[in-house]
């Protein structure tokens, strides 16, 4: 296990690497100088040249990125050119915002999408089936921003239940924070509830007609049983690859999502960075969320190889 | 393997475990009849093969008296099953699962697919002991290990904690044996259990059955299309063609003296290691399809004896001993004398 473990470590270097070369020329090639865009109206070419001496955007491509790469290894991503402020600190005020919605979006997800598929899968082609998958299409086609909006002028405006926007620090306020939180996460969770419903039902389908359920069956356990422990227990594999890509994009962050609900996340950072050619933010972000993704990933291999007994030895 | 080892026929007919007395199922749309009239009994302590070409329903007839049968594919037409005296409704699903695993088990073709990769296969024992007994977790563990030492796995305590994908073909098969038996079934109803495994492994298990039957007293239904299984094993046989019984009776009768022009050509398919050397000889046609039918008897279209009157549902000939041939032109050899 742990050399497995190891393993898939040490294939994750050649991705991160070939990420942080993409990254780094996507930026290079992009129209667009943020030297101008910090300069300000007057364009005045002595500090437009000081500017991209301090950067030293003067470098060949090839050196910028490996002191950006250097760089990046001690923990220093780069000052963000537009606030000045450290993109290791930025990053690390957005994270944990990000994680938390990320994390309560997932619950609602997965709350929501694997009854919903099991159900729909064990009442196939019924109507309990059709209003699960109409209510799944519908999770799928509707809007984020749209069904933020109406939950906020519903719950929040006319009944009052909830704030319509905001966000509380949860080491602050655990209870408040989740509150406010609830909302944005509901939005993004449903539609990953959409998908996840349909994973679900289509690996719970294949089980179903397997000889091992028939032989439960034959034992004499309880169709609940059945369906709960012997079939989900092996439609669990494609589900938890599922969940945690749709986590890895989660941490990627809910640009409309939070901009809606004001939520000071990953979202508005990388908006916020690309308006502004904010070079070392929008590289310092993508790195992050590439790990974060490779990290998910490794979760979701090591999670199969526990699911499958056969993997193990 | 076919000829002498056969069994003797008991004197006297015991009072039948299961009896099923009509069982008609249909499927599709235009309600074909799957299973036309099935007719079956086993007594306790008996083993009755029922043997058929693939497809002809041997499976879905035990599927359907364990109440196993997917929802919504098969219809149930006409049901009158007794077993152990009493009506076994296949309406009732809380009868129907209390039942299996406890008086009904079974163990199917597949020992490979058949038990769940995912859990050790001392759970998977346990789990059945627990299905049907108040019993605490170390109750129904030590039940498993018995029941493992009893189908002949080595060191049981620590094959407990195998996955299936451990153990070989006959060993799950074992393990799948060791299961249906853990609550001292007595009925013990085994789908074709040695077609997926060596030939070696194959009579290994035919015996294990055999010697944990007469440890039991179990009855048996064994489906198989192996007619060297039959006679192996066989007390009674009921041949099965196209969803109906055309033929069963003791396995001494049934391969002495067949008497539905079916059994004969499924016993002359057979080939003998004694006697003259002969051509093997097929069954011609192939099993007709829902569409192709034919009325009367399903048989016609590919017996060679088949008349007009063959459209018309045929009789049932009762020759003694239990020996029941569905034939217009049964006895055959007093209407081959005659043409």
């Amino acid at each position: 296990m742990l050399s497995f473990i190891l393993r898939r470590l040490l294939i994750a270097i050649p991705t991160i690497i070939l990420i942080s070369i993409f990254v780094f020329s996507l930026q290079k090639f992009l129209p667009g100088d943020p030297v101008l865009a910090m300069a300000g109206e007057e364009r005045d070419p002595e500090t437009i040249a000081f500017l991209r001496e301090k950067y030293n955007l003067n470098d060949p491509i090839p050196v910028q990125y490996l002191s950006w790469v250097g760089n990046a290894l001690t923990g220093d991503l780069g000052i963000s050119l537009r606030t000045n402020q450290p993109v290791l600190e930025l990053i690390g005020q957005k994270l944990p915002v990000t994680i938390q919605l990320a994390t309560m979006s997932m619950i609602f997800a997965l709350l929501i999408g694997i009854p919903a598929g099991i159900l729909s899968a064990i009442r196939k082609g019924t109507i309990t089936d059709y209003v699960a998958n109409i209510v799944a299409l519908s999770g799928l086609s509707i809007p984020n921003f749209w069904l933020g909006i109406m939950l906020i002028l519903l719950v929040s405006v006319k009944w009052q239940l909830l704030p319509a926007s905001g966000y509380v620090p949860f080491d602050q306020d655990p209870l408040r924070s989740i509150q406010v939180m609830i909302m944005p996460a509901f939005v993004l969770g449903t539609a990953l509830a959409a998908t996840l419903m349909r994973h679900t039902r289509s690996a719970m389908l294949t089980v179903l007609t397997s000889d091992y359920v028939r032989t439960a069956r034959a034992k004499g356990l309880t169709e609940r049983r059945v369906i709960l422990h012997h079939a989900f227990r092996n439609a669990l594999t494609p589900i938890v690859t599922l969940s945690a890509l749709l986590f890895g994009e989660l941490i990627a962050g809910a640009v409309l999502t939070e901009q809606i609900f004001t939520v000071p996340g990953f979202g508005k950072l990388v908006v916020d960075a690309v308006f502004n050619r904010d070079y070392a933010v929008v590289q310092g972000i993508v790195l992050v969320t590439a790990v974060g993704f490779i990290v998910m990933n490794l979760l979701a291999d090591i999670a199969y190889v526990l699911l499958n007994p056969r993997l193990r030895s | 393997m076919a000829g002498k080892l056969v069994h003797q026929a008991p004197d006297t007919e015991p009072a039948p475990l299961l009896d099923v007395r009509e069982l008609t199922l249909s499927f599709g749309k235009d309600r074909t009849n799957l299973l036309q009239g099935v007719r079956y009994s086993v007594a306790a302590g008996e083993t009755l093969c029922i043997v058929g070409e693939s497809g002809c329903g041997k499976s879905v007839s035990s599927l359907a008296i364990m109440g196993l049968l997917p929802a919504g594919v098969a219809r149930i037409e006409a049901a009158d099953i007794r077993f152990q005296g009493k009506p076994h409704d296949l309406g009732d699903q809380a009868v129907l699962r209390r039942r299996r695993g406890s008086e009904i088990a079974m163990i199917f073709q597949e020992p490979m697919t058949s038990l769940n990769p995912a859990f050790r296969v001392g759970d998977q024992i346990a789990e059945a002991v627990k299905a049907h007994r108040d019993v605490s977790d170390a109750d129904a563990r030590s039940r498993a290990v018995e029941m493992l030492r009893r189908v002949g796995i080595p060191a049981p305590e620590s094959r407990m904690r195998e996955y299936p994908h451990q153990l070989s073909g006959g060993m799950r098969q074992r393990v799948m044996i060791a299961m249906a038996l853990a609550n001292d079934p007595a009925l013990l109803i085994a789908d074709e259990p040695t077609t997926a495994l060596d030939v070696t492994i194959q009579s290994q298990i035919l015996d294990l059955i055999r010697e944990l039957q007469s440890e039991t007293g179990m009855g048996t239904i064994m489906i198989t299309h192996d007619l060297g299984v039959v006679a192996e094993i066989a007390d009674r046989v009921a041949v099965m063609y196209a969803g109906t019984i055309v033929e069963s009776g003791s396995a001494a009768r049934i391969f002495d003296d067949p008497q539905h022009p079916y059994t004969i050509g499924l016993m002359s398919s057979v080939p003998k290691l004694t006697g003259p050397r002969e051509r093997l000889s097929t069954v011609p046609g192939t099993v007709p399809t829902a569409e192709t039918m034919p009325p009367g008897c399903r048989f016609s279209t590919r017996c060679p004896f088949a008349q007009d009157i063959c459209a018309e549902t045929p009789p049932e000939r009762d020759f003694g001993d239990g020996h029941r041939v569905l034939c217009h032109f049964a006895p055959l050899d007093e209407h081959l004398e005659l043409a």
